[in-house]
């Protein structure tokens, strides 16, 4: 498992997403995932082996490189992308939930043939519902984490720039001992590229939110406004998750009962798995 | 996430693109990524271990390497790299888009919809016209000014292309001048100056192509206006084609509420 394995696991929530969640999606990948893993690990490679102290006194480099980078850059932002990138998968698994659903629905209607099964794993679904509670609170958990991890990287290397010299006063260093770090000015602007990536990402993810938010109040507004006219409500009424998982709950029910019944009438009959269940 | 998989994101925007820019991909990353994944990185593998200062100072060394060499050329290299690369993804977006509403026109029904199945429509390649034919000259447009931009930036910060065999450095703690060796220069210089000729073979690629779009532009549209002369009641295909779309998708959403109330 590596970027790659987590590249394909998140590329089919993609197609759930919305617009902006795609280009946050790229963004991530392309401009944080991609530039640490080509460039960003190169630089921070050495960085102990390159960490120099000026004295001689065995143990005085190691101390020191502990005491002033008490966890790595690279490793605080493979942490941060690991953990901004998985809320996505609330909602991957929230939409595998509704396509079982919907499987079950086309079973017990009769319309178990392949080609509606494929049809019902490729189609799109519309974020309304209860899915796009799981969209926002997902959307909400990654703008938690980006935001943890900023203040993090803030309060362990405060100022984002990385010093050329850092003097240290740690036993068994004598006295205090100068210490030099490997290519400060290239890390330096590592760590504001990803920055300022990071920033954008958090961007994205705000204006997302606002689009899921408005979205939501603009589609209760227009039923609000429509409650009588049949016309409109009806088509839309159609369409709307709720009244699917409505309908399925109702057949569901009715399955119940008729199991139910076949059962009574005849008692030796088996059934296989969940149906059991209905018993 | 590594070059690999950037190839296999952009391999898909080849379909949509020109000649010219097909012939840019594959200058792209046969001759640039590929150099630089499997001969550059190992020429700047050692350079800071082989970076030797004439002195025992210790920390002198780490000063004067991050002084002559504030960002490495091949860090340079990969963000430009990727940042030349990226402006294609507009163009698979468009795409993307595009297919996504012909697929939603198919699903309804339409009788005037000329594809057979999705599949065609998944395989189809569009042409570069109408909004399609600004995003492509954005991403073209969007290419050439991240190349100079840090073609620019490389020459600013190195001062020139080469790679010298001795530096001074005067930087604390290193005491008064001392001399400081850089490792390989010359094969250094060989493939500074290679990667600086394919980036100005891209550069001329991709201003012939904003050249032969902007041609094919002017070509259709002075088509255009001459045909307009003899038919004045002749539209854009396109727009007629959208107009008549944008008809039946109302007439049917009629069609099928006035169906539901009776």
């Amino acid at each position: 498992m590596n970027w790659a394995g987590l590249y394909t696991v998140l590329s089919g929530v993609n197609r759930h997403s919305t617009a902006i969640g795609r280009i946050w999606l790229s963004v991530i990948f392309i401009f944080r995932i991609m530039v640490l893993v080509v460039a960003a690990e190169s630089v921070w490679g050495d960085e102990k082996s390159a960490f120099t102290c000026n004295t001689q006194q065995p143990g005085c480099n190691s101390v020191c490189y502990d005491h002033f980078f008490p966890i790595s850059h690279i490793r605080l932002w493979a942490l941060q992308l690991i953990l901004v990138t998985t809320p996505a998968l609330l909602v991957a698994m929230h939409v595998a939930y509704q396509q079982h659903q919907e499987k079950k629905l086309l079973v017990l209607t009769g319309h178990a043939d392949p080609k509606h099964m494929e049809e019902v794993k490729k189609h799109k679904m519309r974020i309304s519902g209860s899915l796009w509670w799981t969209y926002v609170c997902s959307v909400v958990f990654r703008l938690l984490f980006e935001a943890v991890f900023m203040y993090i990287f803030y309060m362990l290397y405060p100022g984002y720039q990385m010093m050329r010299l850092v003097k240290c006063e740690a036993y068994p260093c004598p006295n205090t001992v100068d210490c030099f770090i490997s290519r400060p000015t290239e890390k330096t602007i590592f760590t504001v590229f990803m920055l300022v990536t990071s920033s954008i990402c958090i961007i994205l993810n705000m204006a997302e939110l606002v689009y899921l938010v408005v979205r939501a109040c603009a589609r209760r507004g227009q039923h609000n406004s429509n409650p009588s006219s049949a016309k409109g409500s009806f088509y839309k009424h159609k369409v709307s998750s709720e009244y699917k998982q409505n309908e399925i709950n109702q057949l569901l029910t009715e399955q119940d009962g008729s199991l139910k019944d076949m059962l009574r009438r005849n008692p030796g009959l088996q059934e296989k798995g969940d149906r059991c269940s209905a018993c | 996430m590594d070059w690999g998989a950037l190839h296999t994101i952009l391999g898909g925007v080849n379909k949509h693109s020109t000649s010219i820019g097909k012939v840019w991909l594959t200058v792209l990353f046969i001759f640039r990524i590929m150099i630089l994944v499997v001969a550059a990185e190992r020429v700047w593998g050692d350079e800071q271990d082989d970076f030797i200062c004439n002195t025992l100072q210790p920390g002198c060394k780490n000063v004067c390497y991050d002084h002559f060499f504030p960002i490495s050329h091949i860090r340079l290299w990969a963000l430009q790299l990727i940042f030349v690369s990226t402006p294609a993804l507009l163009v698979a977006m468009h795409v993307a888009y595009r297919r996504h509403e012909k697929k939603r026109q198919f699903r309804k029904g339409d009788q005037k919809c000329e594809y057979k199945d999705i599949e065609e429509i998944r395989r189809q390649r569009f042409r570069i016209e109408g909004s399609l034919w600004w995003t492509y000259t954005s991403s073209i447009f969007f290419r050439l000014v991240f190349e100079a931009v840090f073609m620019y930036a490389f020459y600013f910060m190195y001062d020139g292309f080469r790679m010298p065999r001795l530096m001074k450095c005067n930087a604390w703690p290193c005491p008064n001048t001392v001399d400081c060796f850089v490792s390989r220069p010359t094969e250094k210089t060989v493939f500074t100056i290679f990667m600086i000729a394919v980036s100005s073979i891209c550069i001329l690629l991709n201003v012939a192509e904003l050249c032969y779009l902007l041609t094919k532009f002017f070509l259709r549209r002075s088509k255009k206006g001459g045909n307009t002369k003899h038919h004045p009641n002749h539209e854009n295909k396109e727009e007629t084609k959208q107009n008549e779309m944008n008809e039946l998708i109302s007439d049917s959403c009629q069609n099928t509420v006035i169906g539901f109330s009776s």
